[in-house]
């Protein structure tokens, strides 16, 4: 395989300062408006180059939730497989790499379990490629490894999924840009305005603090919620190492009334 | 006092499953965060049908169409847009199976990925309104590359001016962007509903509470 040509000289150093800077901004901003530090992403954080283009200049407009967006889509047995939540059965072979179960809860803000709900997961192989004819990455596929998978949570908002643990791979955000390894998730709360697309993370993995994606979540405490935990008790014997993750979908809040006052500004 | 094996640390609220059954927890759970979809959903999220709520063929089918740009006003190629929206009598779907289309039924939810040009086009039905004095509307969702939450609107409907000039959300709209918000007639059975991410015209988007 052939390395890539040399990337434009962006690095990784001014970067991380952009992330230092913004960091510190959003600690100085909560701290004097004495409130917590947001626990989603900032979408306009520029250190990830994606956003500068991408991400909306004016305030959301508060809306009170009707009742469609109260409620969610219907998803059932009928949509997904059970052999779904294994992404290791897909194909004739077993694909290459470290396998593990990744398991956990899915619950609202008040713990109370989602209840079966569909949950979608995709990811890239053990060597950091996805089968996506847009990855460049020149890491072999792995041709018993699609990394797709699906599954309805259970009655205590429970899931369980079988895969591969996926590599780090390259990307082109900045000369020398990694991605920590992750698995992307899209989740369906009981209510449309839950619903949440994220990544899991590995735990311990050096390139947290170089990852202007990971980063963009700008409260540390809300960073470690997206880490999976290794859990001993789930690994099973001569077969997978077991991770634990479980996910909170806050529910809008349909208390919020329009001040009597309030400025369109 | 510990043991050789750590034995007298083995809590049964350790074992797998077992908290399931733990009483709620103490106040609210923190919220986890957003990540973007990034590039790579292509052949996870998409699936067949998927952009097809209503059967083409069905006398109540319309089209709900229209382009994803960015803040330079290019298309946005690596988007993927949802719809969520009532049925003809302004009542959500509770039908099971929102990945099924058997040509007949009705689930409510629909995905499409944008093209190469970032247009998007479901077939569905038009709502009703959920209720008197508001105004018939689909949610449409956004994801994308470079998007790290997915981004929150309502595509009302242009040939319901009465029922907009009334509607509570619009109201609060500044008069100016309220167009943003609105999916226009362009042809028989066919709405046009852009998105524009940033910039000139930038879509009105909605917070439901949830930007924690």
């Amino acid at each position: 395989m052939q390395r890539p040509a040399q990337q434009p000289e962006l690095t990784q150093a001014t970067i991380s300062d952009e992330i230092a800077d913004r960091h510190r901004a959003e600690g100085d901003a909560a701290a004097s408006a004495a409130r917590p530090l947001a626990a989603h992403p900032r979408r306009d954080f520029a250190p990830y180059r994606s956003t500068t283009l991408r991400h909306p200049t004016h305030e959301l407009v508060r809306a009170d939730p009707e009742e469609i967006e109260l409620v969610s889509p219907a998803f059932g047995h009928t949509d997904v497989a059970a052999e779904e939540a294994d992404l290791t059965i897909q194909h004739t072979g077993e694909p290459l790499g470290e396998r593990i179960i990744v398991t956990g809860r899915i619950l609202d803000g008040d713990g109370r379990p989602v209840r079966n709900q569909l949950i979608e997961i995709w990811q890239a192989n053990a060597s950091g490629r996805y089968v996506h004819k847009r990855d460049q990455h020149p890491a072999p596929l792995d041709p018993n490894f699609t990394g797709v998978g699906r599954i309805i949570t259970g009655d205590d908002g429970s899931y369980r999924l079988t895969t591969i643990k996926p590599g780090a791979y390259p990307w082109k955000n900045h000369r020398n840009a990694w991605r920590p390894a992750h698995i992307h998730f899209s989740f369906f709360g009981s209510a449309f305005t839950q619903r949440l697309i994220t990544q899991m993370y590995f735990p311990g993995d050096p390139l947290f603090a170089l990852d202007p994606i990971y980063q963009s979540i700008v409260d540390p405490a809300a960073r470690e919620r997206l880490v999976a935990t290794y859990d001993h008790d789930v690994s099973e014997p001569e077969w997978a190492l077991g991770y634990r993750w479980d996910v909170v979908l806050t529910g809008p809040t349909s208390t919020w009334m329009e001040p009597e006052d309030a400025d369109h500004a | 006092m510990p043991d050789t094996n750590g034995r007298e640390a083995f809590d049964a609220t350790d074992l797998p499953g077992a908290h399931a059954h733990a009483p709620a927890h103490e106040g609210p759970l923190g919220q986890t965060p957003s990540q973007t979809v990034g590039p790579f959903f292509g052949y996870a999220l998409p699936y067949a049908g998927g952009p097809d709520v209503r059967a083409a063929w069905q006398p109540d089918a319309v089209r709900v169409h229209g382009t994803v740009f960015d803040g330079a006003g290019d298309p946005i190629p690596d988007a993927i847009v949802e719809i969520w929206g009532a049925d003809a009598t302004g009542r959500p779907s509770t039908e099971r199976g929102s990945f099924a289309r058997d040509q007949h039924g009705f689930a409510g939810f629909g995905r499409a990925a944008v093209d190469r040009d970032g247009h998007y086009s479901f077939t569905t039905v038009k709502p009703g309104a959920a209720r008197p004095g508001s105004a018939p509307y689909l949610l449409v969702t956004v994801f994308a590359r470079g998007v790290l939450h997915h981004l929150s609107t309502r595509a009302y409907f242009g040939d319901e001016p009465e029922a907009n000039e009334a509607d509570p959300l619009l109201a609060r709209v500044d008069a100016d962007r309220r167009d943003t918000l609105i999916a226009e007639a362009d042809a028989p059975r066919s709405y046009r509903f852009d998105i524009r991410l940033q910039g000139e015209n930038e879509t009105v988007f909605l917070d439901y509470g949830t930007e924690v």
